[in-house]
């Protein structure tokens, strides 16, 4: 559902409101890929974790969450126009 | 402390639920809920994620699994903090097709198909049955707990009694906010702000715990995070597969459980709220879990070896003599059992009254539809349902016998539920997913479930037999529960969340790739995964291709001539084209749309517009937008029909009327040429042969045969005439009345004699019941045998029997007397019965026998100046008339 | 031989009238009161014109007229109508009548009609 005469570059505002966007959508990978990465630390098929992998947990939740809160603010209520377009 | 103290405090915690309940309701119903429906409330809300299973279970499962715990709220974390991607499409779909319940969701997205519904609810009730009496046994414990801890109390309850009075509080609860009334949308605000009160109590408790065991109990947080590095390293191992699997299950579980679903998407006010909620929620979970590992670690500590690591939360501060603590522990976990309840029972009710009770009702009382008191119907399902709702919890946990089984069952439940997500994902992500697709996908993914999760859970023997666990269902090897297709390897959990969301998806994608959508699926499912576009605010126009003519010519249509010219002029003198066609940019096509929606509606100007404009493909909004509008217009026609229906009385009335006269006129037609036809016959004869005597030279017997011929047709024209005559007197009222005392049977008989003359070569029986006719009457003797002629005669030129036969009965009855005339033919048709006493009617020309159709007419207009009438006499063999007369005619205006 | 002429005509006077006027002119002149029967005498005994009033009782006579046009041996066969109504005249014309003879019709008229119809007759044949 491509719009006809579409401008080619976007003024500086939108374009990062674009680009905030997709920070949102990849939080989630990236933060998939934190918490699974405390798995890769050792090869074995069952893993131990220590204290200090308790803090590292917390730690990327938090930053996660922090990362979305900042988020937040830009994404709310900007959501009209082209959804699928940059 | 008292056990009495503990309960007392119970009732209190309640009475204060259903006090914040009632007053939010009562705000909300004066549509001032203010603050109350902020992002915070709807945050809080959200918490009923955690239970009692996470409240009490989680430092269970941290004591014997180590970090696992946390998966379960890894993936709701990665769902908030990701809602741009899923959520919010979520959240506008639930508002903007005022979705009710994930089933509704799920049977809307796929052409409002109620199997879907079904199977939907089926899901969810079967998987939120054992979790409902988690709930309940968790409440039942933590009661046992201070039983025990005070062995002197003076009241030991029973935890079976528990167990019913928390089922049956819950139960009045739920039914006396979730049912108050029937919203469009189902949201509660009582019970939603309730549950925010009970997010803080368990929030508050679990922190109040996890502060005492850090900074009362063990010497701070350096000190905790020794204590975790000297625990027991074997159990803080971690499997990658359950690890990653889990994450994904709890992810999958935070969007399809019911009670998410209720107070994410039903419940949300503002999609603000969830931008957030987004962050917000995520810190809950992280402040929920926060305590988590050293209360576990303080706990396996400091109790005694075999205590009960679920109960750590309130075993702890108990055995360290912290009533107080305890008892805000206690109801800390108490909300999270209540509040997980209430929400989900309210969810499933919606589901099961909607889909299953109501459709049912309707199904068994077709009439029912139409009822006004089908509200009343709906809540009263509603109340019925959450009261099996909880009777199926309840009943779950006498039977399992609040054994430990029911500390597998959340995992259980979650996998139960994610059995939805293929449908829901593929749903608003993907077009061409099918309603057949879903029904395969859910059917396959809840059977796979059963098979290897739910039915298992039970052990061995319980539901499927040892047998069943060793070799397989029919001794198939690769059947095996627990090993499908010699899978055995696995985690069992791991094995079913693999196997079920395998061989759904898998179901769901062949069986949407290979069957066709009907044209509502087709809609819904592109009104659902298109939800953002063109929804948000009026769609702007671009420049479009279009030649102003054509949008005048449409305008003019719509607007008139003048103020659609005088709206054009306008535009073009803003572009600075005076005197010319305004060009068709943007801002001209926007104010025209809305100018021709104030004509037409919004949705016909865009369609037509559109169609103009270039966009020649009416789009799935529009034809939404037209669909909503028609909507509107049925419902304001709804109020039209009582009038309309009274209009249609009428114009049945006046239509009938018209038909006759329609008909008369064409009678009336048929008569002046039927009468000129009669006319010009004898006058044919009469001037031919007057011809032919004024020739002269003819036989004198001939002469005379010829004058003879003249003669008889110069009568017929005369009696002709005077048949006319005598209508239009008798017509106008103008007839004078000659009275007297007349015999009937004389007036038969002179009737008789006088119709032999019509057809005499016909032999014609005529039967009379003559003692019958010894009657006198006051009337006009003349008239009334004039009356019965035309009535003989007609039997003796219609009748079409072959020995033809008249039957004249005579009765007398209050003050009149009615004469039958009844023939052996063949009658009269039913369709010319109506009209047979009408003037200028006549049967078929085939049954033509020298009348102009006048008989009866006259007979009809004498009767009624005779003050009785003469009717056709249905059902009698042949043709019948009765003629009734009165016997005294007393004339009022002499 | 005598020209023949089949009448159809319900009204016993009027046929009488017309029997009387065409047999003093010499024509042999056959006559039927009703459609149905008119229609199998004319198969025997082939008139060269026919005279058939439109008001007949039965079939009708515009519905003789048009079965005896979709007959091949009557086809081309001369038809005056004798109508009352003078609408009638559209339909009968349409139904493949020749001549129309209003009723009531001077004597002097219908013969001279006749003849004329009849020597056109011998003419095309």
């Amino acid at each position: 559902m491509r719009r006809p005469r579409r401008p080619l570059f976007l003024a500086r505002a939108p374009y990062r409101r674009r680009r905030l966007r997709d920070a949102a959508r990849l939080l989630p990978v990236l933060g998939l890929f934190l918490l699974l990465l405390p798995l890769l630390w050792t090869p074995e098929a069952r893993v131990s974790l220590t204290a200090g992998d308790v803090v590292y947990f917390f730690a990327v939740w938090l930053i996660l969450i922090a990362l979305a809160a900042a988020f937040a603010p830009g994404l709310r209520g900007g959501d009209s126009g082209g959804e699928d377009e940059d | 402390m008292p056990f009495n103290l503990l309960v007392l405090a119970c009732l209190l915690y309640v009475a204060f639920l259903f006090a914040v309940a009632f007053v939010v309701e009562n705000r909300a119903a004066r549509g001032r809920l203010g603050w109350l429906r902020s992002p915070v409330v709807y945050t809080l809300s959200l918490s009923i994620y955690c239970t009692a299973w996470t409240f009490y279970g989680a430092v269970g499962y941290a004591a014997r699994s180590g970090l696992e715990f946390l998966t379960i709220y890894f993936g709701p974390t990665l769902v908030f903090i990701g809602w741009w991607v899923l959520l919010r499409k979520l959240v506008r779909i639930g508002r903007q097709h005022h979705v009710t319940s994930i089933a509704d969701l799920i049977s809307s997205r796929y052409g409002k198909s109620n199997t879907l519904g079904v199977i939907v609810t089926v899901i969810m009730v079967v998987a939120a049955t054992p979790y409902i009496a988690l709930q309940l046994q968790s409440v039942v414990l933590a009661f046992g707990v201070f039983a025990t801890a005070a062995p002197d109390s003076s009241r030991p309850l029973d935890s079976a009694q528990i167990a019913v009075w928390v089922a049956v509080g819950l139960a009045a609860f739920t039914i006396l906010f979730g049912t108050r009334n029937l919203d469009a949308r189902e949201q509660h605000h009582g019970i939603v702000t309730a549950i925010a009160v009970e997010a803080v109590v368990k929030l508050v408790a679990l922190l109040a715990v996890g502060s005492f065991v850090v900074w009362g109990l063990a010497g701070g947080v350096g000190d905790v995070i020794a204590r975790i590095d000297a625990a027991d390293l074997a159990a803080w191992q971690v499997q990658p597969g359950r690890w990653t699997g889990l994450i994904f299950l709890s992810a999958a579980a935070v969007i399809c459980l019911p009670r998410m679903f209720q107070v994410m998407v039903v419940e949300n006010e503002d999609e603000g709220h969830l931008a957030r909620a987004s962050w917000a929620f995520p810190l809950y979970l992280l402040a929920m879990s926060l305590f988590i590992v050293p209360i576990a670690v303080v706990g396996l500590e400091r109790m005694p070896e075999g205590a009960n690591p679920d109960m750590f939360v309130l075993t702890l501060p108990l055995a360290e003599g912290q009533g107080a603590l305890a008892m805000l522990a206690f109801l800390g976990g108490f909300s999270s059992a209540t509040s997980m309840v209430i929400v989900e029972s309210v969810a499933l009710a919606t589901m099961i009254s909607n889909h299953m009770m109501i459709p049912l009702w309707l199904r068994l009382r077709p009439g029912a539809a139409a009822a006004d008191d089908l509200r009343q119907v709906v809540l009263m399902a509603r109340r019925l349902a959450i009261a099996a709702v909880l009777a199926l919890g309840y009943g779950y946990y006498q039977v399992s016998g609040g054994s430990g089984a029911l500390a597998a069952i959340g995992l259980i439940a979650f996998l139960g539920v994610a059995q939805v997500l293929p449908a829901m994902i593929g749903g608003i992500f993907w077009r061409g997913a099918t309603r057949t697709g879903a029904i395969l996908g859910l059917v396959t993914g809840l059977v796979v479930w059963a098979y290897t999760s739910f039915l298992p859970s039970f052990g061995p023997g319980a539901v499927l037999s040892a047998r069943v666990f060793a070799e397989g269902a029919f001794g198939l090897a690769w059947l095996r529960p627990l090993g499908l297709f010699g899978t055995e390897a696995m985690d069992p959990m791991i094995h079913a969340l693999f196997w079920s969301m395998a061989l759904n998806a898998l179901a769901f994608c062949l069986g949407s790739l290979l069957t066709f959508p009907g044209p509502v699926e087709r809609l819904q499912g592109a009104a659902f995964v298109n939800v953002f576009e063109g929804a948000v605010g009026p769609q702007r126009w671009a420049r479009g291709q279009v030649e102003p003519e054509a949008l005048l010519a449409m305008a003019q249509r719509i607007l008139g001539e003048e103020a659609a010219q005088a709206l054009f002029q306008t535009a073009a003198r803003a572009q600075g084209k005076d005197g010319f066609l305004p060009d068709p940019t943007p801002p001209f096509l926007d104010s025209l749309e809305s100018r021709l929606s104030g004509s037409v509606g919004a949705a016909t100007a865009h369609a037509m517009i559109s169609q103009l404009v270039g966009r020649a493909t009416v789009t799935v909004e529009d034809l939404m937008a037209v669909a909503s509008e028609s909507a509107q217009i049925l419902e304001y026609s709804a109020r039209l029909q009582a009038r309309e229906s009274e209009l249609t009385r009428t114009a049945g009335a006046l239509r009938e009327a018209n038909e006759k006269l329609t008909q008369l006129s064409l009678q009336k037609d048929a008569f002046l040429s039927q009468i000129s036809h009669e006319l010009r016959t004898p006058m044919t004869s009469i001037r031919a042969f007057s011809e032919i005597l004024t020739e002269g030279d003819l036989p004198s017997a001939t002469v005379a045969r010829y004058g003879r011929i003249i003669h008889d047709e110069a009568k017929r024209l005369t009696r002709l005439l005077d048949d006319l005559l005598d209508l239009s007197v008798l017509e106008n009222g103008a007839v004078q009345l000659t009275l007297g005392l007349a015999s009937l049977q004389g007036m038969i008989d002179t009737a008789l004699t006088a119709a032999r003359a019509t057809r005499p070569d016909r032999e014609f029986l005529v039967i009379r019941d003559l003692p019958t006719e010894a009657i006198y009457l006051r009337t006009d003797a003349d008239r009334l045998a004039q009356v019965f002629i035309n009535l003989i005669s007609n039997a003796r030129k219609y009748c079409d029997a072959a020995r033809p036969e008249l039957r004249i009965a005579v009765r007398q009855r209050a003050g009149r007397v009615t004469v039958d005339f009844i023939d052996n033919g063949k009658g009269i048709p039913k369709d010319a019965r109506r009209v047979i006493f009408e003037k200028f009617a006549r049967l078929s020309d085939a049954n033509r026998a020298g009348g102009a159709g006048l008989g009866l007419a006259i007979c009809r207009e004498i009767m009624a100046n005779l003050g009785g009438s003469v009717a056709y006499l249905p059902g009698q063999g042949g043709a019948a008339f009765r003629v009734t007369v009165p016997l005294r005619l007393e004339v009022l205006a002499a | 031989m005598a020209a023949h002429v089949l009448l159809i005509e319900d009204e016993p006077n009027i046929a009488e009238a017309i029997r009387f006027l065409l047999s003093r002119e010499g024509l042999r002149v056959s006559h039927s009161a009703e459609g149905a029967a008119a229609l199998v005498l004319m198969r025997q005994d082939r008139p060269d014109l026919v005279i058939l009033d439109h008001m007949l009782p039965g079939m009708s006579g515009l519905e003789v007229l048009t079965a005896l046009r979709a007959d091949p041996s009557s086809r081309g066969l001369p038809v005056m109508m004798l109508t009352a109504r003078g609408r009638d005249r559209e339909m009968a014309e349409r139904a493949g009548a020749d001549r129309f003879m209003t009723k009531p019709f001077s004597n002097a008229e219908m013969i001279a009609e006749v003849r004329s119809m009849l020597e056109r007759g011998q003419d095309r044949q």
